[in-house]
């Protein structure tokens, strides 16, 4: 159905022209899912746009052969192929949030669609928009098309999305990272609708993804794209279990995979950068990254070559090497922190591992929002009585969907709010009454987004060093000197010390960001989202630094992460927060092999593994997470749990607290439910 | 919804009050009332009589106590020279300053957004560029100047266009350009760099992905957003013009509020200098609130949740 013979786009920069596709080959069958998967820069959106003919202005698209149904794409004129698109062919963005006009309604901008390419009547539209927005999943469709965008959450926007894109139903919809920005559950809701959807429709799928576990999980044929060029290609079960391009094998080593890589074990990382895309690249563009790299690599064109039924590999290795090589984590050499370039010791305190250094007793943290410009404020508890020990020398993982509240606790334990009602010590004593100063000086975060959390107009070196100088703990020489031992401590080269963070890859600026944590020898680091910002060959590597970094000086780690591999792999102890509240708190190994909160329960469900034969997952979290505005009464969970029972619907669940850990739900209270009169009485005499 | 025009209101009261007060200690301050009601050949007791008759030798506090409550009620008192109620004579100016103030800012409106998105659409291009040009002559020119180049051509060289008065359409065209390009380059430019954000965003190329008309991608994708800023501004630049029309009204001796205010000062006219700047004041704040409204119309993001 679709034809694509050697693409290739380029995009004037002004460093020259850059070669952002490189000539690529593929075809999609109907009924197919053809995915295309790859790190950022590797040139697989600028794919995903040339094929819709929706690339940036400057680009160009050049190509041996372009067949959509055996037309001609190429020759095609601009307004011919705007008949195309949104009609024959369809996309799905990754940003929900940004990909809807504000201003317009969701029925507006659905009708447009195919108001725009079928001779229909707009009731005809809507009534088609509303069919859509139901066979999405979308609850109470009709009255969805008088809202607007903002109004609707990200996984709702994004269904609004797909039924737009089927409006007209399409023979091929490209979908780019249709599921990035969405929480697990709704990412794993959002994918079995989509391989639905292409089975009731028939549509060839274009998944555009950096995912691999998305990736084993919805493709039927798998391209891996670097630096601008497939690989490998081939059918899915062939490309993970036979994975034979160094590249493919690096990828596949640096996600932590549960029962592959030991919990708290070095995860493979793939060294070096991308090479520029500038200029023409001779020989093997993995070469300067790869750990099998020979002198032939450097020469030459290399082809795809046939390594097997329908599989293609871009390598030059002999077959039975690179065969051996797969299933060897080993040879992916994993730099460790340089932990011999501290010349002053790690002040030991008198450390008392397992004594907590964190604790929250009843934190409560309530905003005052304002549902629109002309209502009255209402509370918003983003944190709700919030008991948890932090103890020394852990990593606690702390995790919950979008909106639960983990940002604001994280915020609480930085001391840049308040909180509204409770307390937190540190080190038994009360934390707040301490001032921003003194938390600071224990108590450091490393962020998501490394490239918004470092001042651009500074070097790296006055980044990593200010914490001393704004605490006043050290002279300009004893900075200069403490600031390098941090840059050789997180594996910075020195040249850095002068670079400003714009000049720094994301895994650099993100080094930038531990060491700057660091400096100031804190007990505790909030790490919020550490690595979901990097690309997966760099996550690992900021992984086995943090861990490398965890171990030496006994530091205490609260990790906030959607990730669950990334928890499970890291945390000693997990905390599942929803809506605001606990409800459930133990260990790494109770959490993951024995789950008893039905939430709990129902976000391992929804997580995915790169196993190409276990399907999408359907974790059975019914509706979509209530709005935290207007959380439901009893146990808030109640509205999404399989297993509600009636009581949950009235009567909050008390914490039950035992061996396993700790839970707050109903169904692992042992004692009778006590009435919500039993429990005031309790309270008043209390 | 009413809560909030509620509490508008009575900032758009506080805020006349506050101006009231300013104007009326600076005007009493920079010269004496008895003195510009007696007028010049008044002798020194004629002057001394008028203070007493008028009571303008009470405390200044009582005197302002007294000029606002009769102008909360719409008095402003008499002018000291025209011996008409300064309402009359603010209610009959209006129109014209609300005419040429409108008539600047349509023209300004419509010079400016089509130039704005065309050099949105096309960056660094010669219309662009020319569009630049047409923003920076347009700041950079003083207003009185311009408009007196204007006179000099359409008048006196070509009689095409009368030089002063308003009595008819034709006496509008000069001063609403000369008073609306110099608003025309703030227009231009929030048009501009909003196109430009705007047809860069997600939802841009959404719509183009549906394969939508490129002027429904145009108009009714991107200009409806990029239009809300433009609606602020809008209110601001004509609260402006009223104000500003002081230079051009004089000018093209336009009977409006602008003329009749430089009248005034120069006469020392105190009562009608404070009616007019209260007046301005007041539309000023009420002009805010209208645009408030209009952008929650525009933008359903502050409308309701």
């Amino acid at each position: 159905m679709l034809d694509v013979s050697n693409l290739t786009v380029d995009l004037p920069t002004p460093a020259g022209t850059l070669h952002a596709v490189r000539g690529i080959d593929f075809t999609v069958k109907q009924g197919e899912t053809f995915c295309i998967v790859g790190e950022s820069g590797s040139g697989k959106s600028l794919t995903s746009l040339a094929l819709m003919g929706l690339l940036p202005k400057g680009a160009a698209r050049r190509a041996d052969r372009l067949a959509f149904k055996e037309q001609d794409l190429l020759s095609l004129r601009e307004h011919r192929m705007a008949d195309l698109r949104g009609n024959r062919m369809a996309m799905i963005f990754q940003e929900p949030m940004t990909s809807l006009n504000p201003v317009h309604t969701v029925g507006g901008q659905l009708e447009e669609a195919l108001l725009r390419h079928q001779p229909v009547s707009r009731k005809e539209a809507r009534e088609r928009a509303v069919h859509l927005l139901d066979r999405v999943g979308v609850p109470a469709p009709a009255s969805r098309l008088r809202q607007f965008p903002h109004e609707l959450s990200g996984g709702l926007r994004q269904r609004v999305m797909i039924a737009m894109a089927l409006m007209c139903g399409p023979d091929l919809l490209i979908a780019d990272e249709p599921t990035t920005a969405l929480d697990v559950s709704i990412q794993a809701q959002i994918l079995r609708l989509l391989r639905d959807l292409q089975d009731e429709f028939h549509m060839g799928l274009i998944l555009v993804t950096h995912d691999l576990s998305v990736v084993a999980r919805v493709a039927d044929r798998v391209a891996v794209m670097y630096a601008g060029n497939f690989v490998e290609t081939g059918p899915v079960h062939e490309i993970f279990r036979r994975p034979r391009h160094p590249y493919t094998q690096g990828l596949m080593n640096c996600i932590p995979a549960p029962g592959k890589t030991p919990p708290g074990g070095r995860l493979g990382a793939i060294a070096g950068i991308v090479p520029s895309l500038v200029g023409t690249i001779t020989g093997c563009a993995f070469r300067n990254r790869c750990p099998f790299a020979f002198d032939d690599c450097a020469h030459g064109r290399i082809d795809l070559a046939h390594i097997g039924e329908k599989h293609h590999s871009r390598c030059l290795l002999p077959e039975r090497q690179a065969a051996a090589n797969a299933g060897r984590p080993e040879l992916w050499q994993a730099e460790e922190a340089h932990v011999e370039a501290l010349h002053q010791p790690w002040e030991k305190r008198d450390a008392r591992p397992g004594e907590p250094v964190l604790t929250l007793d009843a934190v409560s943290q309530t905003f005052k929002v304002r549902r629109a410009m002309f209502q009255a404020k209402i509370p918003l508890h983003a944190v709700n009585e919030v008991n948890l020990d932090i103890r020394e020398g852990e990593v606690l993982g702390l995790v919950g969907e979008s909106g639960c509240g983990k940002s604001t606790l994280a915020k609480i334990l930085l001391g840049l709010i308040e909180p509204t009602s409770g307390q937190v010590l540190f080190d038994g004593e009360p934390m707040h009454s301490h001032g921003r100063k003194f938390i600071a000086r224990h108590i450091q975060p490393v962020f998501q987004d490394p490239y918004s959390a470092l001042n651009p107009r500074k070097t790296v070196g006055f980044i990593i060093g200010q914490p001393l100088m704004v605490h006043g703990l050290a002279g300009r020489a004893e900075v200069e000197r403490r600031v390098k031992e941090l840059i050789d401590l997180v594996g910075l080269p020195q040249r850095v010390f002068n670079s400003l963070p714009n000049q720094l890859s994301g895994g650099q600026r993100q080094r930038v960001a531990i060491a700057r944590a660091l400096i100031m020898r804190p007990k505790v680091i909030i790490c919020d989202e550490p690595t979901s910002a990097l690309d997966v060959s760099v996550q690992s590597q900021i992984l086995n630094l943090l861990l490398d970094l965890q171990r030496e000086f006994s530091l205490t780690y609260l990790l906030i992460s959607h990730n669950l591999a990334v928890v499970q792999h890291m945390a000693h102890r997990v905390a599942v927060m929803y809506l605001g509240r606990l409800v459930e708190v133990t260990n790494r190994a109770n959490l993951f092999q024995d789950p008893r909160h039905p939430y709990t329960q129902a976000l391992l469900d929804s997580a995915l593994t790169p196993d190409p034969d276990a399907g999408v997952p359907d974790p059975k979290l019914g509706s979509l997470p209530p709005n935290p505005l207007d959380p439901p009464p009893g146990c808030a969970f109640h509205p999404r749990c399989p297993k509600a029972m009636e009581h949950c619907r009235t009567q909050m669940p008390r914490t039950i607290d035992d061996k396993a850990g700790r839970v707050e739900c109903h169904l692992h209270d042992q004692t009778a439910p006590i009435s919500i009169a039993n429990k005031r009485a309790r309270i008043s005499a209390a | 919804m009413l809560r909030f025009l509620f509490r508008r209101l009575v900032m758009a009261a506080a805020v006349a009050v506050a101006v009231s007060l300013i104007t009326f200690t600076l005007t009493n301050f920079a010269s004496d009332p008895a003195i510009a009601m007696a007028g010049d050949t008044a002798s020194a007791a004629e002057i001394q009589q008028i203070r007493e008759r008028e009571g303008f030798d009470r405390p200044l506090v009582v005197q302002y106590a007294d000029w606002l409550s009769s102008a909360v009620v719409g008095d402003f008192g008499y002018s000291y020279r025209m011996r008409v109620p300064v309402s009359d004579l603010i209610l009959s100016r209006i129109p014209v300053t609300m005419m040429l103030g409108g008539a600047a800012l349509t023209f300004a409106i419509v010079l400016a957004i089509p130039m704005g998105v065309l050099a949105a659409l096309r960056p660094n291009s010669w219309i662009d560029r020319t569009a630049l040009g047409v923003a920076v002559l347009g700041q950079a020119m003083p207003t009185f100047w311009f408009a007196l180049m204007m006179m000099v051509v359409f008048s006196v060289f070509l009689g095409w266009l009368p030089a002063s008065g308003a009595r008819s359409w034709q006496h509008f065209i000069m001063p609403a350009i000369a008073l609306g390009y110099y608003a025309t380059p703030a227009f231009m430019r929030l048009t501009r760099a909003g196109m430009l954000e705007v047809m860069r965003s997600d939802y841009i190329r959404t719509a183009r992905a549906k394969g939508l008309r490129p002027h429904v991608v145009l108009f009714h994708h991107g200009l409806r957003n990029a239009i809300i800023p433009i609606v602020s501004l809008a209110a601001v630049q004509f609260g402006f013009m009223l104000g500003g029309s002081v230079v051009i009204e004089t000018l093209f001796s336009m009977p409006g509020l602008g003329f009749l205010a430089w009248e005034s000062i120069s006469r020392a006219d105190l009562p009608v200098i404070q009616a007019i700047v209260l007046v301005i004041a007041v539309f000023y704040v009420l002009l805010n609130l209208m645009a408030d409204l209009a952008n929650a119309y525009l933008d359903p993001r502050i409308r309701i949740g």
